[in-house]
């Protein structure tokens, strides 16, 4: 790839992560998103399992784009994602037990996630497999981000530990709601609050300097 | 009169663009090739990950249930797999032979440094409050009591329903819990049952945590259900189990 290309590389990439990162701005794949973010671990994890299904979905869905009629094309995609969907699962049981057992049936609803349905049909089916595919990086490290802001804070404020490694002293009492089902809806909150105040409060500022 | 209004004007070459967009009907040729070509390859992708990854998840599962059993018998070295036939007697799970017939309990025989029995260990499931709680229990034929419990799985609520993994008192339960068998063989003496915080009087019922009752409950279930269905026809055909 030539030079002249790297900036718009890194912009196609940067859009997932930033300009239209799917849990912040999106709002897109809510179901991993609020259940399997009890801990950064689990977090990253189910981020970086839906990346590598996103790029290699968006991969070989870009490559089979000239031979897939559209009246298939939805049934393609799904065979598609499944199966890396599959190899995965099979991976992370490889991995380690445990994990498999914590992410439970959402690693088999990366499927369903519609984060990388919406990726092959919108981008992946009419771009050449190497943007196609650094697109859909952009997309699942922006969503393993999201995940992690989550898992990182539900983290800490409900069993006081990082990664597993306790943060405090004995006499630290867990938030406990935070790892049950509503505390996934705060900190989700809080971030969307968070990111989108940061968003509108840059315009606003340049808008005030040009004054 | 002949002269067209300015809106149809506008409207003709839209028509017209639509109808250059609409592409002819795929042939039903490209679609089944597309279609076999795509399950093609991807048979061969899930092919490739599960023998890939077979070995490593064998070990893993073996490991799981090994870390189980040594929880709950401590003096275990070594572990085989049983299970016991519905029709009574028992028989050895083989390697790589994953399938049990139906209706068999599947039980670990455990092994200390001398090769001699050092226990039985079984997994037992009751409904929780969240899902259901699925437990590995320790089994000592001497006594004929439960001498230790562990969760293999379970979805209860933190910092209540998941005492029953930390909570001293409750697991003070299970040095000796009761699991006698009626003279005869053919079940339980009495029933392994948790009972309201604080009214335990007899061995084979289980205090409940105060505030995790359905939790309790649930382990109590499994133990008395599983070793329902194990113990009368295992014991019968303990001698075979004695040594490894």
């Amino acid at each position: 790839m030539s030079t002249a290309d790297t900036p718009q590389t890194w912009d196609e990439f940067m859009e997932g992560v930033w300009r239209q990162n799917p849990v912040f701005v999106m709002v897109l794949g809510m179901c991993p998103t609020l259940a399997v973010t009890v801990s950064a671990i689990n977090a990253i994890s189910m981020g970086l399992a839906t990346l590598f299904v996103l790029v290699c979905s968006c991969g070989l869905v870009s490559l089979m784009r000239r031979f897939t009629p559209k009246e298939v094309r939805i049934a393609v995609y799904i065979v598609i994602i499944a199966t890396f969907v599959t190899a995965v699962d099979y991976a992370i049981q490889a991995i380690s037990l445990a994990l498999y057992e914590a992410l439970g049936a959402f690693i088999q609803l990366i499927v369903v996630n519609c984060i990388i349905l919406g990726r092959a049909e919108a981008h992946a089916a009419k771009n050449a497999p190497m943007p196609a595919m650094i697109n859909a990086a952009g997309m699942g490290v922006g969503f393993t981000i999201g995940l992690l802001a989550l898992g990182v804070v539900r983290e800490i404020l409900g069993a006081g530990t990082l990664f597993g490694v306790a943060l405090f002293g004995a006499g630290f009492q867990p938030w406990v709601i935070m790892v049950l089902p509503p505390g996934g809806f705060f900190v989700l909150g809080a971030w969307l609050l968070l990111f989108s105040w940061w968003a509108r409060r840059r315009p606003l500022k340049e808008a005030a300097q040009n004054v | 009169m002949n002269e067209p209004s300015s809106t149809e004007k506008k409207l003709i070459p839209i028509s017209v663009v639509a109808l250059d967009i609409a592409l002819p009907e795929s042939p039903t040729g490209a679609m089944i090739r597309t279609l076999g070509l795509v399950s093609a390859i991807c048979g061969l992708i899930i092919v490739g990950a599960y023998q890939g990854t077979y070995d490593a998840v064998a070990a893993n599962k073996r490991i799981a249930a090994e870390r189980a059993v040594f929880r709950v018998l401590p003096k275990a070295k070594t572990i085989a797999e049983f299970f016991a036939q519905p029709g009574g007697g028992i028989a050895k799970v083989g390697a790589g032979d994953t399938a049990i017939p139906p209706g068999a309990v599947k039980f670990f025989a455990a092994y200390d440094d001398a090769g001699k029995l050092a226990g039985i260990a079984a997994e037992g499931v009751g409904k929780g409050y969240a899902d259901n709680v699925r437990i590995m229990f320790g089994y000592q034929p001497d006594c004929q009591c439960v001498v230790g419990i562990g969760v293999v799985a379970m979805r209860e609520t933190p910092g209540i329903g998941d005492k029953i993994i930390t909570d001293k008192d409750f697991l003070a339960n299970f040095t000796a819990l009761d699991l006698r068998l009626k003279a005869d063989l053919s079940m339980l003496a009495n029933e392994v049952k948790a009972v309201k915080h604080g009214s335990k009087t007899a061995a084979w019922q289980i205090d409940a945590i105060a505030g995790a009752t359905i939790t309790s409950r649930a382990v109590g279930k499994a133990i008395n259900d599983s070793a329902q269905a194990l113990l009368p026809r295992l014991l019968p055909h303990l001698e075979k189990l004695k040594t490894s």
